[in-house]
């Protein structure tokens, strides 16, 4: 909970819009950033949430904040709402792009809109705001784009593979886009989350397990800061997942995972 | 209506730990994350529901066998600061840890603070929390101005000593039994060092804690440690320890993580008297003079076992039993003597004694467990058939004494203890919001026939 660790002059007046910001991570994150007084651009879907967060981001330091209130699946209002979060930070240095849902698998095996649902929302959604973000940051010759995906998309499996497939198309998307800007001074973050454990399972058996998700935002600031390009956290999931990724198919095929 | 029914549903259970690991029950944890949660979650919730923190209570006022625990710490934003004054408003599942981070780098900190920070806004107004510096500062509870109760009916009451003052009275160390906080206001206290003006002193018997006890009426913070295995020209020796914030300004910085982790469950043969003892006498010589003074950290100051999270388990599996009394002064001294000489005859180990004497500041709670006079805190590891009849009789020798015991930390008294030294239980029944029960309220009341 040091959050005034990597305070630093460079980050101090940093302009940074925050698209699903009412999650566990994004919010640890903004708090972190808060503290070394950021200037935030919020956006979320539940405006009681937005507004707690945002009150709370004031007290910690932030030097600014403002919101909107919006559903990101609506693709059409993305232009208008980017250029307003640009317009109103005066700016823009960092987009986090942390909205998102887990959804149901069970159901999204036997429902097409379900899973068609999921992939909008996780992929086809922030399509639509990276192409905007990449192209904004491509004529300003800079900027960080970070996006939370998921180990979940490194291998499709059975409990999870309508999500997973979700994030790995976002993942194969950012490589990509990576691999165009980086030549224009466009960093772009993947982010890998493992499961996190938020202050709420203390206490509990088990979550001893999950990552703690002020450990994983301290790690995720100082990615960005150092314009890292893909981020396991905790690093113990790059290992995992590299196991994971390399059992053969016909054993993997078997597997309850 | 009968609320609480023997099997609830067996889904999604799983075991809430009070700190001293004893009794555990499963129950069914139900995280919230946001104000508007409740009463919203307990729509679809059957067999009792009970607001928790962090589970740093030791018996088992934060436990609900077979029920519902609604687990408040990710409720942990910052509504509102003001600088000038230091009237911090918070969520009430914020904990004094983040409170501290937040607020020393801005010059300020708690009003009171118990020996852990580890513990919630929510959960220090429910156990109206007490600190060393008591004799000064009065409870926790003294320094919340305001916090809003919501109840499972999904009324919603201010409270204050202006505004709905029976609810702020009976919240204010009513177990969280009255509904649930959603936030609360608290004063700060501004300060300009992390430092702390401490001195120790060694002291021989009770004539002497209670000599040093009046010698520092002005000192902000005493507490002692006692040494409750030593019998003949030993007994009752301790190491008197005082401080105020210092005066002279220093750099603010926030704290760093805390490092250390208690890796596993001690086994059971570790902590036995000769270890105990050992302990004991490396504490009391630790400190080499008969009096040291210092500039020291708040961080050791205030939150010496801290350091090590699960510390807990260092007493193994079985868990802990924490006992703590307040003597009233008129017996403090004769009944704080029989009750040390009966703890170091048992044999039955004690790391951690605290003694402690309380001031006259009132609070606010009804149900608050201080009181002029001296408080000792101790625990003991769990060895069936000894640890329960000892603490039996120390209980019924608190009663005799007119003490009475803190519920935070306890997992054995009887009912009938309980009502004697709460007689105001009877009012906490009656502001208890209906779907809302404890497993300590339910041993002490004799299982509630009115839920």
């Amino acid at each position: 909970m040091t959050q005034m660790a990597t305070t630093g002059n460079h980050t101090s007046q940093r302009k940074i819009l925050v698209l699903g910001a009412t999650s566990g991570i994004a919010e640890a994150t903004c708090r972190i950033w808060a503290s070394q007084g950021a200037s935030l651009f919020l956006i979320a879907r539940n405006g009681e949430k937005l507004a707690a967060v945002a009150s709370d981001l004031r007290a910690r330091g932030a030097s600014f904040v403002d919101t909107t209130v919006a559903d990101l699946d609506d693709t059409d209002r993305h232009p208008a709402l980017l250029a307003h979060a640009v317009n109103s930070l005066a700016g823009l240095d960092v987009a986090y792009l942390a909205h998102g849902i887990l959804g149901d698998q069970t159901q999204a095996e036997q429902d097409f809109n379900t899973a068609a649902h999921i992939l909008h929302t996780n992929l086809t959604a922030p399509v639509s705001l990276l192409t905007w973000l990449a192209n904004f940051f491509v004529q300003r010759r800079g900027g960080t784009i970070a996006v939370l995906s998921s180990v979940a998309g490194d291998r499709g499996r059975k409990s999870n593979y309508v999500y997973g497939s979700s994030k790995a198309g976002l993942s194969a998307f950012l490589d990509g886009l990576r691999n165009r800007v980086d030549r224009e001074g466009v960093n772009i973050l993947t982010i890998k989350p493992g499961p996190t454990k938020t202050a709420m399972t203390s206490g509990m058996k088990g979550s001893e397990k999950f990552a703690d998700v002020n450990v994983v935002a301290k790690t995720i600031v100082s990615a960005i800061d150092k314009r890292v390009d893909t981020l396991y956290v905790p690093f113990q999931w790059q290992p995992i997942m590299f196991v994971i990724r390399h059992i053969p198919e016909r054993v993997f095929k078997k597997l309850n995972l | 209506m009968k609320l609480r029914v023997a099997d609830g549903p067996s889904n999604s259970r799983s075991t809430f730990e009070s700190w001293g690991r004893y009794p555990t029950y499963a129950a069914n944890v139900v995280p919230l994350h946001w104000q508007s949660d409740f009463p919203a979650v307990a729509q679809n919730l059957h067999n009792g529901i009970l607001p928790v923190g962090l589970g740093r209570s030791y018996g088992d006022v934060c436990l609900l066998k077979g029920g519902n625990l609604l687990a408040t710490p990710a409720m942990n934003r910052i509504i509102a600061f003001d600088t000038e004054t230091g009237l911090l408003t918070a969520e009430a599942g914020i904990s004094l840890a983040q409170i501290l981070d937040f607020a020393v780098p801005r010059g300020f900190f708690l009003p009171v603070t118990p020996g852990t920070k580890y513990v919630t806004l929510g959960g220090a107004i429910a156990n109206d929390i007490h600190g060393k510096n008591h004799h000064v500062a009065g409870t926790f509870g003294r320094h919340v101005t305001e916090f809003e109760l919501v109840r499972s009916d999904g009324m919603v009451l201010h409270c204050s000593p202006a505004e709905n003052q029976n609810f702020y009275a009976m919240t204010i160390g009513g177990l969280g039994l009255t509904g649930f906080i959603r936030w609360a206001n608290l004063q700060l206290k501004p300060i300009v060092s992390r430092l702390i003006d401490y001195e120790g002193i060694q002291f021989h018997g009770i004539d002497e804690f209670l000599a040093l006890t009046e010698a520092s009426e002005e000192i902000e913070y005493t507490v002692s440690w006692v040494d409750c295995t030593s019998t003949g020209k030993n007994f009752c020796r301790g190491v008197f320890m005082q401080g105020d914030h210092s005066p002279k300004r220093s750099p603010l910085k926030p704290s760093p993580d805390p490092k250390l982790v208690f890796p596993i469950d001690a086994p059971g043969f570790a902590l036995n008297h000769l270890s105990v003892a050992a302990f004991n006498t490396v504490f009391f010589h630790k400190q080499l003079k008969k009096r040291v003074v210092t500039l020291q950290d708040y961080e050791p100051f205030f939150y010496p076992l801290d350091k090590v999270l699960h510390w807990n388990r260092m007493y193994g599996k079985s868990g802990l039993l924490q006992f703590q009394y307040v003597i009233p002064w008129n017996n403090a001294r004769e009944g704080t003597v029989a009750i040390l000489k009966e703890v170091a005859k048992s044999g039955l180990a004690s790391f951690l004694a605290v003694l402690k004497a309380f001031g006259d500041v009132p609070s606010p709670g009804v149900m608050s467990f201080p009181r002029p006079g001296i408080t000792l805190a101790l625990d003991f590891p769990i060895k069936p058939d000894k640890s329960f009849p000892l603490f039996e009789r120390l209980a019924d020798m608190t009663l005799e004494f007119g003490g009475r015991l803190y519920p935070a930390k306890d997992a054995a008294m009887t009912a009938a203890q309980f009502q004697t030294f709460y007689p105001e239980w009877e009012q906490l029944a009656r502001f208890r919001d209906p779907m809302i029960t404890s497993s300590f309220w339910e041993r002490v009341t004799g299982d509630q026939p009115n839920l």
